[in-house]
């Protein structure tokens, strides 16, 4: 339903351009009563625009939100893990280092990134850009976008799940300021592994969670397709992860998904990320690791 | 657990089908006198299996688990469980003495939910390697969990966190952390504490990883090989110091805080 919502919200904004007088206005209600309802949204809706394939991805906001990104492969062990994307970047002329899931933009990106699914390298790669950051004294920004780390058998074979527990070890004490985004899917311990940080910020529409919405019903009610009820009862929209304190700010997203108008996600996005990193900036290096550690400490206290 | 009894006077094993009474399991602590095979234990019987006899002192009994989704049912779920099982939730914490030395010890139990860490045991955890941390004691846990709670959702993926960062300060502070890994540890266990210990010990036979067996079989569209993601491959892998005998264990816990400087005379 969404996606006959969104399909005609395009074909309406690409006729408002060659279309005038009683035509246009009829096509403006329609668009107005489409808006109305993709501004409320179902968390199952929500979850869709979480993994819609326009949406924009962790080179996109590289591309806008940075300048002069040198990218940085390997674990330094024995792979490249493509599904994992870091480097070091200039953020308004300051140096960071950036890491986030990447599942590609297109059907053959998308493979060659294993859709965002990082093994064992990718979290390593993740801990050898963290410690590097730390020693150059770098904040380290984090896109989270993901449906989980690779359930294969190399991933076991290469210990994801240690590697995991060593990224969320790591960035519990790390010396610089820490700011995770989570984007679009932040599914289960893959997810959470790039998101121990100072400030966690949610786009609208993204979802974070402790499984995947079909993960969880398969789970729980051995039946995957129960996926909107798994939606609903999972609580895993930024609204009520906001609630929670689970999140500290929810980035607004333009009606219908950042897809819609990206460069109202990047400006906002650009100014939220400035603004948290300022105030890390002021706070002393055993602050910044006490607060950090208290705010994780609190949840489910 | 696992064992199916027949009346009341025998136990067969479902690893080798040999029978024998309850109290001979009893007394190999679960595990089976003929073929070895290392079945569940239940988490006081396991306290009693490697402390001093009537050294334990419980820590965090206060803490009781929530509904903090409002999940329909787990309310009820809890109350049962907590019935049948007599435990608060999939985890005692608490301190004892291993031969003489004062440890902080936290033992998960997986007749509770599969062990899965929801906000009670996270919360326990934490306390406990917190409360290690700032006593100076060695710190020794048992896993034994499927991973998250769903139940509790963002809550129990964020325990992963919470305890993670508790291990992380105090091994910098220099405690030792001994980590051991019973059947299962899988999902946000492997991914969170399990994998942070100093030394890790292994029963033997347990499943040991990150995604279920039945996850990663559909995922790869195969069977998966005899043995996969059992101890003796972790070990294999590099991730496991060693594979201990539960008959064995009081005595290896004992040689590893012997050998860290704990429980040693000085002068």
């Amino acid at each position: 339903m969404i996606r006959e919502m969104l399909s005609q919200l395009d074909e309406i904004d690409a006729m408002l351009g060659v279309t005038k007088g009683e035509e246009r206005r009829t096509l403006m209600e329609r668009r107005e009563e489409l808006l109305i309802r993709c501004a409320n949204l179902t968390a199952e809706q929500k979850v869709f625009l979480a993994r819609h394939p326009r949406r924009p991805k962790i080179d996109a906001y590289i591309h806008e939100l940075f300048t002069d990104f040198f990218e940085q492969k390997g674990d330094r062990q024995s792979r490249e893990d493509p599904s994992v994307l870091g480097g070091i970047a200039l953020l308004h002329g300051e140096p960071v280092t950036i890491i986030g899931h990447r599942k590609g933009t297109d059907l053959n990106e998308n493979v060659a990134y294993n859709f965002g699914m990082p093994g064992a390298e990718g979290y390593r790669k993740a801990q050898r850009l963290m410690r590097q950051a730390e020693k150059f004294g770098r904040p380290v920004i984090t896109f989270i976008d993901t449906p989980g780390a690779y359930p294969g058998m190399e991933a076991e074979e290469h210990g994801v799940g240690e590697a995991i527990a060593q990224c969320l070890a790591l960035m519990s004490r790390l010396t610089v300021p820490t700011i995770a985004v989570v984007t679009g899917e932040g599914g289960s311990g893959g997810a959470l592994a790039l998101g121990v940080a100072d400030r966690v910020l949610m786009l609208e529409n993204a979802y974070y969670a402790v499984l995947t919405p079909e993960g969880f019903a398969s789970i729980l009610w051995k039946d995957a397709s129960r996926r909107g009820e798994a939606c609903e009862v999972m609580k895993l929209t930024a609204q009520d992860l906001h609630a929670y304190g689970v999140i500290d700010e929810l980035i607004t997203e333009p009606i219908g998904g950042a897809q819609r108008k990206p460069q109202a996600v990047f400006s906002a996005l650009d100014e939220a990320i400035a603004r948290h990193l300022a105030e890390l900036k002021t706070m002393d290096i055993q602050t910044l690791r006490q607060t950090r550690y208290e705010r994780f400490r609190q949840i489910g206290q | 657990m696992a064992l199916e009894d027949y009346g009341a006077s025998f136990v067969m094993c479902p690893a080798c089908s040999r029978r024998t009474t309850p109290q001979n399991w009893r007394a190999h602590l679960q595990v089976c006198p003929s073929c070895g095979a290392h079945q569940p234990i239940s988490a006081p019987e396991r306290l009693a299996s490697v402390l001093d006899a009537g050294s334990f002192v419980e820590l965090g009994e206060h803490i009781e688990g929530s509904n903090p989704l409002d999940f329909p049912g787990y309310d009820e779920k809890l109350s049962d469980l907590r019935r049948k099982t007599g435990l608060q939730d999939a985890v005692i914490t608490g301190l004892g003495m291993i031969d003489g030395v004062k440890v902080v010890i936290g033992v998960m139990d997986s007749r509770f939910m599969m062990g899965s860490m929801g906000t009670a045991v996270g919360e326990r955890v934490t306390l406990a390697v917190e409360y290690a941390r700032h006593s100076g004691l060695p710190l020794v846990l048992f896993c034994a969990s499927g991973g998250a709670r769903m139940q509790e959702g963002i809550f129990s993926l964020m325990q992963m966190a919470k305890t993670s960062a508790a291990i992380a300060d105090f091994s910098a502070d220099g405690g030792l952390y001994i980590s051991v890994l019973t059947h299962p540890t899988t999902g946000g266990m492997i991914a969170s504490f399990a994998s942070l210990g100093d030394i890790t010990i292994a029963e033997p036979g347990a499943l040991i990883g990150f995604a279920g067996p039945r996850v990663i079989e559909q995922t790869i569209g195969q069977r998966l090989p005899e043995g996969f993601q059992r101890s003796e491959f972790q070990q294999d892998h590099g991730f496991v110091d060693q594979i201990v005998q539960r008959g064995r264990m009081r005595e290896t816990l004992s040689q590893l805080l012997r050998l860290h400087g704990y429980g040693v005379m000085h002068g």
